[in-house]
């Protein structure tokens, strides 16, 4: 069976032209970069490539580029590095409430050492209203960190004005854009952000690398102390090939980065059209325009996500959903919850994230099986069973 | 996708004795949409035997597989032996369950035990009492006993 992957924000494949530049330096150039002899030649000036690159994508210079392991260890980097750093100014933190657990669950644990934290709220859509960032903001405000684009709803929030209400506080500013870095522009100095995650492996690079930008100037603790690696923020002998294929990701995103957009945006809208016209008591969560390419989120009302997928998953379909039973920790999503879905209607919720791999036949396909598996599901539904009775009833009272 | 058993998957893809039963004797409704499940079994009572067993189910694949597979355990068993059958007995009747859906979609035979009690109350004239809600679980106490 033809497998379609409609998951990328858990994996994508990586471009032959990432592992082509990787492969070298499992075997032949294996040195360490930091060595003085030979063998750290090819590896040092390989990093270096690598951090042009990235800083490139990122429109900053090289010497702002840290490589770390994942964007989850960028997030946490971010956000305690900067709290620890600035323990003599303050202890209060920003953030929204649909934040990615590597930024929600890191200032949860700077919590239980003392700092403080305010979680803005965002609108149906999932937009944090910069009024709202204004209001949280204290004078012992020390960090604003807001997601860039939500990975799950994959709206894009409007950071330059959320930037500018931090800096006019005395705070720092970070955004997570793990889901948003090569997708949609990340350009940090439009953004006006002092920090910003990037994670490659979602855009063809490979697992096990992040990115981090730190603005000139912005101090904040390792999290890992040891050696000078990564200018001293980030200790431990570099995962080069890692690297190397992150660098390769940056640069394929930003030369390709309309042709990407051009390829998504159809996808995208033929499956949120076919998808809404062809059944009942379906609706997309975010926002219809601004989001990004390669998000959809749909909650479907009356049926429990796994069940959904593991019937997409036999028609060689793979998405995720923000259900209990899917999420490992079993609760349902909580960007969902902060949009005002109902736990109970989060149940049956959706997330479809598209790839350069993805076709408009594999859309196709995708919006002809899905309400068959939908009308299957539901005719097991006792929740469905009573709204069927009542709809009929009321067509009985229509027609007679 | 969690990992299944072979007869999970044949009951969650083939579910046995799905629908309503119009006359139904007994009806047992169990769980919470919060927490992602809700089993209704509907039972028909003859001569102190389950004639007919039917189940709808909103859930997951082991919430699924579990009432199908309860149904078919009991459907022509009498009242003592079908009140006997406990959720382990689903679960391992399924070649076993994941540690986590042990806990939160392992429902079936409660509900079932549900529509027998309904079933009994209203032949002892005392009316329905066949839908309980489960209320949440404690999320913390499921990750412990992963």
């Amino acid at each position: 069976m033809k497998i379609i992957n409609l998951d990328h924000f858990a994996a994508t494949k990586m471009r032959p032209e990432v592992k082509t530049a990787m492969d070298p330096f499992f075997e032949q150039e294996y040195g360490n970069p930091q060595s003085i002899h030979t063998l750290s030649d090819a590896p040092r000036e390989a990093l270096d490539k690598a951090r042009n690159q990235a800083a490139s994508l990122l429109n900053c210079s090289s010497a702002e580029v840290i490589f770390t392991s994942s964007g989850s260890e960028s997030n946490n980097l971010a956000i305690k590095g900067t709290a620890f750093a600035r323990l003599e100014k303050g202890k209060h933190v920003v953030t929204s409430s649909i934040e990615h657990f590597s930024v929600l669950n890191a200032v949860k644990s700077l919590a239980r050492l003392g700092f403080e934290f305010t979680q803005v709220p965002v609108d149906r859509y999932g937009f944090v209203d910069p009024a709202d960032v204004k209001k949280a903001m204290r004078k012992d405000t020390i960090l604003v960190s807001i997601t860039h684009a939500s990975n799950e709803i994959g709206t894009i929030q409007n950071i330059k004005d959320i930037s500018k209400i931090a800096h006019e506080g005395g705070a720092f500013i970070h955004t997570d854009a793990n889901s948003s870095c090569g997708f949609i522009e990340t350009d940090v100095k439009n953004l006006d952000v002092d920090m910003l995650s990037c994670a490659p492996h979602r855009f063809y690079g490979p697992k096990g690398s992040g990115i981090f930008y730190l603005k000139k100037g912005v101090r904040i603790m390792p999290l890992i102390d040891g050696g000078v690696q990564e200018f001293g923020r980030r200790a431990g002998t570099e995962n080069v090939p890692a690297i190397v294929g992150a660098g390769v990701a940056c640069e394929l995103a930003k030369n390709e980065f309309k042709a990407r957009q051009e390829h998504l945006f159809p996808i995208q809208k033929h499956i949120i059209s076919g998808v809404l016209s062809s059944m009942d008591e379906v609706y997309l969560n975010g926002h219809p325009e601004k989001r990004l390419p390669n998000n959809i989120n749909f909650v479907i009302k009356y049926i429990e996500g796994e069940s959904i997928l593991m019937w997409l998953n036999n028609n060689g379909i793979m998405v995720a959903s923000g259900s209990a039973c899917t999420s490992k920790i079993l609760k349902s999503s909580h960007v969902l919850n902060a949009i005002g879905i109902d736990p109970a209607l989060a149940q049956g919720s959706l997330l479809i994230t598209l790839g350069e791999d993805n076709t408009m036949g594999d859309a196709e396909y995708f919006v002809e099986k899905l309400p068959q598996i939908v009308e299957k599901l539901r005719n097991m539904s006792p929740l469905y069973e009573e709204v069927k009775k009542q709809k009929e009833a009321q067509k009985a009272t229509q027609s007679a | 996708m969690p990992i299944y058993s072979e007869k999970v998957m044949d009951h969650f893809e083939h579910p046995r004795n799905v629908g309503e039963i119009a006359d139904a004797n007994g009806v047992g409704e169990l769980g919470n949409p919060t927490c992602g499940d809700i089993m209704k079994i509907y039972i028909k009572v003859k001569d102190e035997k389950i004639q007919d067993v039917k189940f709808k189910t909103f859930g997951c694949g082991a919430a699924i597989a579990t009432s199908s597979m309860v149904t078919e355990l009991v459907k022509g068993r009498t009242l003592d032996e079908a009140e006997s059958i406990s959720n382990a007995v689903v679960a391992e009747a399924l070649d076993g369950l994941p540690p986590v859906k042990m806990h939160c979609s392992n429902l079936a035979a409660d509900a079932l035990h549900l529509a027998i009690e309904d079933y009994k109350s209203r032949k002892a004239g005392k009316g329905p009492v066949g839908k309980v809600d489960t209320g949440d679980h404690d999320h913390d106490e499921v990750l412990e006993a992963l």
